[in-house]
């Protein structure tokens, strides 16, 4: 197959950025999208140009890094993945695809397709753990935690941080985000004793960074390839309001 | 160079106990006055520094990802071991220390696993107060399965993703000491040496991922977390960025390196597709409790798996192991593949691959019970090769996934170096010459949450006080030597990227050092290697600047590192005269064609001392006694 790519490049976060024209040649379908990008990259270097900088690591879909908008989507085409699980079987040839950075306020861009993405981070410092400390627990099985809430507490704590909710967005918002975190804390027994203040603080962090706010649109859920349903956000909603009228 | 094990003595059960009262203790109001540098955020990093901060030391945290939550320990799948017991199927500490040591075919420390064995219990207790969603029954309990080969069940899970949800609570425990002010995070910055002063390890110099700056950091001591080394094979389950640099380093400032040949091969990932490859994906080990490992008996049939007759296939794991059959342990289970890919009956493209068929298990049990079992890898499997494996039968080759071997520890987890602290996947102390499933993640965490927190105060009481800060000339040294290191990189300016020396490498290495080893091919590798990593250095071609985001950089630095590594992996796989785990020396087998060990002239470690590159390590032999479990052949047949 031969694929056409306008790759968003840009030196630095101060830097003007562009589209720049590339065409990947012999690409196998049983390539990864990423692996289309290598290809495309080791040319690149030994034409003594520099290479499209772009974020991976576990390349299975775990870690959390890779993420690119495809064609205006992020993450790519296919439902329920990262881009580092798309392969090119999913594409056809003379295809020609749009590649762009997470777009975002909040993710301010470090190289052509590297976001920084700390500003997730923060949200978690600001709440999103539960206080124990090591060697202070008491044993395992000493809370029985029904099993319906830890599945859901599971579906919620599947999230892989890698912000293509806030991709997808038209606020920029990292409403999703915060809500499976305060969710997978907040269900469980464990997590009660700061459920109250957890959920203040990372709410108002969240809204100290440079994210929009959350107006339902429903397009974080669509983009994200763990598939966390913004049922969490109406959750989140509740317990900042039960929150704010306690506390 | 000092070997000082510090192996407590006396009855096992007590060992860890009495030396924790031995240990000294840092006064509570002494401990802010000390800086501790961790390198690693992943289970054994990310643990160990929460810790340390919430003890109240200065804790500096550093990984070259851009969250500490993205460590590799992250892609971990299947569980995490512990002697709970919760089945009441006859479990106990001393069971997980007999299989541990028994599984690692007795080239682990006794008393170290022990140590784990035990800690094994905390371990789950502290994840579940943290938040970590383990599977559970009805009744609100925890559930647990068995897992590679155990014949109890004692692995604790969270579906599929128990690396991840463990790894998060350990980030997220980071996260809050980072809150507190008791952690400084340092994302995007990779250490790339270590700094001795009188002779011990009082910092390092890191560059800065974003900017390309370069800086030392001094502390009291330091703390290594960095992983393993697999991606020197170029192609394994590791992650793109797992790297051996800071051990290395380490290595060459005077860390013995130990046991490095011990690499894990996983017997069921997904085999290479191409030439463009740039990783392999692994699926979880549980496939092989219902599916079936076959080859064609011919070699060269090029009928499609799907249609070849039941008497035209060799259940080889079947015909070969009747009573483990298809679970036997993985290293055994890797070469078997291997024998059968070398003999021309492999399957697929370049016939690289074994068929792991679930067709009969879907007879039996119908496939909505395989879709409930295996569904989400399944879908995985689909996702990357294109074909369904409800249909056609999965192709699955073995790849490197996880190294045994690391820096020489104490059972204080420090090197050879004072003030080094090893932890994780990155020191060599508990798994021997093989790994059991779902034992990664308990070490990473007893180490890092239960350990090194206690041992490290002993080092800080017992070593003087004395102030070093990066104005000391062995700092402004380092940084220079790194600096003009970087910049040799730069200025090489040849035609090859770094991948395409990477690619060569591993190639290499996976034929000569991999899942069967001989002394000629050692040799052989040994001789080559000295030579492409010349070429490496005379015709490498990394775009950009130093002081830029370069990621070609960054990797260029990685596979230098691997060049020198490469050499020393090899060099013990040759001097070890035995087969043992995943060291499978082709010279030494058992007419069945099973791993010989060689119990009177190895039962040791192998740590090997830096004299320079190109020259000759010098070997120290640190033999290991056992005086609790009786040296036996392993059998599954």
């Amino acid at each position: 197959m031969q694929i056409t790519l306008n790759v968003w490049r840009q030196a630095g976060p101060r830097a003007l950025g562009r589209f720049e024209r590339y065409t990947a040649k012999d690409v196998s379908p049983h390539m990864s999208f990423l692996e289309m990008l290598d290809v495309v990259n080791e040319e690149l270097i030994e034409a003594g140009k520099d290479p499209i900088a772009f974020e991976h690591d576990c390349r299975e879909g775990i870690c959390g890094s890779c993420g690119m908008v495809i064609n205006g989507v992020p993450h790519g085409p296919k439902p329920a993945i990262t881009v580092c699980q798309l392969h090119m079987r999913s594409f056809n040839d003379g295809d020609e695809v749009w590649i762009e950075p997470w777009r975002a306020k909040a993710f301010p861009v470090i190289r052509d397709l590297v976001i920084d993405r700390s500003a997730l981070d923060r949200i978690i410092e600001a709440g999103g753990y539960i206080s124990v400390r090591s060697g202070s627990a008491p044993d395992a099985n000493a809370i029985a935690v029904p099993k319906s809430i830890a599945d859901t507490s599971m579906d919620a704590a599947a999230c892989i941080g890698c912000g293509a909710c806030v991709a997808a967005c038209p606020n920029a918002s990292a409403m999703l985000f915060t809500a499976a975190k305060v969710a997978h804390l907040s269900k469980l027994p464990q997590g009660q004793p700061e459920r109250q203040q957890r959920v203040l603080n990372m709410v108002e962090q969240m809204e100290s960074e440079s994210f929009g706010y959350c107006t339902n649109h429903g397009a974080c859920q669509t983009a994200c390839p763990k598939e966390i349903s913004i049922d969490f956000i109406a959750y989140l909603n509740r317990e900042l309001l039960t929150a704010t009228l306690l506390g | 160079m000092e070997f000082n094990s510090r192996v407590p003595s006396g009855p096992i059960e007590n060992r860890w106990e009495n030396h924790r009262f031995e240990m000294k203790l840092v006064n509570p109001a002494n401990k802010r006055k000390y800086d501790i540098i961790v390198v690693g955020s992943g289970l054994a990093g990310a643990s160990a520094a929460a810790t340390l901060g919430e003890l109240g030391y200065n804790v500096k945290c550093f990984c070259f990802q851009d969250s500490a939550r993205r460590a590799h320990s992250i892609a971990a799948q299947g569980g995490i071991n512990a002697a709970k017991n919760y089945q009441n199927d006859g479990d106990s500490i001393y069971r997980l220390f007999y299989d541990t040591i028994k599984g690692g075919d007795f080239r682990s420390r006794e008393s170290n696993v022990y140590r784990l064995a035990e800690i094994s219990l905390n371990i789950i207790d502290q994840c579940v107060a943290q938040g970590v969603p383990f599977a559970r029954e009805y009744g609100g309990l925890l559930a647990n399965r068995s897992f590679g080969g155990a014949q109890v069940s004692r692995t604790f899970y969270a579906r599929g993703q128990t690396g991840q949800q463990l790894l998060l609570g350990a980030y997220q425990a980071l996260q809050r000491q980072v809150a507190a002010g008791r952690v400084e995070m340092f994302t995007r910055t990779e250490m790339l040496d270590l700094v001795i002063v009188d002779g011990h390890a009082r910092g390092m110099v890191v560059r800065d991922l974003v900017t390309g700056e370069i800086h030392s950091v001094a502390a009291h001591a330091l703390v290594l977390a960095t992983g393993g080394y697999s991606n020197v094979f170029f192609l394994s389950t590791n992650a793109k960025g797992c790297n051996v640099t800071a051990t290395w380093r380490a290595h060459k400032r005077g860390a013995a390196f130990a046991n490095p040949c011990f690499t894990q091969i996983h017997p069921t990932c997904i085999p290479q597709a191409g030439e463009y490859q740039s990783k392999l994906t692994l699926m979880s080990e549980s496939l092989r409790n219902d599916g079936r490992i076959w080859v064609p008996k011919k070699a060269g049939d090029s009928r499609r798996p799907k249609d070849i007759p039941e008497e035209d296939r060799d259940y080889y794991l079947e015909r070969i192991y009747p009573s483990f059959g298809n679970l036997t342990p993985r290293d055994v289970a890797s070469r078997r593949a291997k024998e059968a890919v070398d003999a021309g009956r492999g399957v697929g493209e370049n016939r690289g691959g074994v068929c792991l068929d679930f067709r009969d298990a879907i007879q039996r049990l119908g496939q909505s019970v395989i879709t409930e079992r295996y569904g989400n890898l399944f879908d995985m499997y689909q996702q990357i090769t294109g074909e369904n494996p409800y249909e056609i039968p999965m192709r699955i080759y073995p790849a490197p996934h996880y190294t045994m071997g690391g820096l020489w520890v104490d059972y204080n987890l420090m090197s050879t170096i004072p003030g080094l602290h090893v932890i994780g996947e990155a020191n060599f102390s508990d798994h021997g010459a093989n790994r059991l499933g779902a034992s990664a993640l308990m070490q990473g965490l007893a180490d890092g949450y239960f350990i090194l927190p206690y041992t490290i105060a002993d080092y800080l009481a017992r070593t003087e006080e004395t102030a070093v800060d990066t104005d000391h000339p062995a700092f402004k040294r380092t940084e220079q030597e790194v600096r003009e290191r970087v910049q040799r990189l730069l200025n090489v300016n040849g035609t090859r990227s770094v991948d395409s020396f990477h690619r060569k490498l591993g190639e290499l290495l996976w034929n000569q050092c991999g899942m069967a080893r001989d002394a000629s091919g050692l040799q052989d590798a040994l001789a080559k290697i000295p030579e492409m990593r010349e070429e490496f250095w005379n015709d490498l071609l990394v775009s950009g600047a130093g002081k830029e985001f370069n990621q070609e950089l960054e990797k260029a630095g990685r596979v230098a590192d691997f060049f020198e590594f490469a050499e020393l992996m090899c060099r013990d796989a040759l001097d070890r005269e035995e087969s043992c785990g995943g060291h499978f020396r082709v010279e030494h087998q058992t007419e069945e064609g099973e791993a010989k060990r060689d119990d009177e002239n190895f039962a040791h470690v192998s740590a090997w001392e830096f004299t320079g590159v190109g020259h000759e390590p010098v070997l120290h032999k640190k033999p290991l006694e056992f005086e609790y479990v009786n040296l036996t052949q392993r059998s599954y047949k």
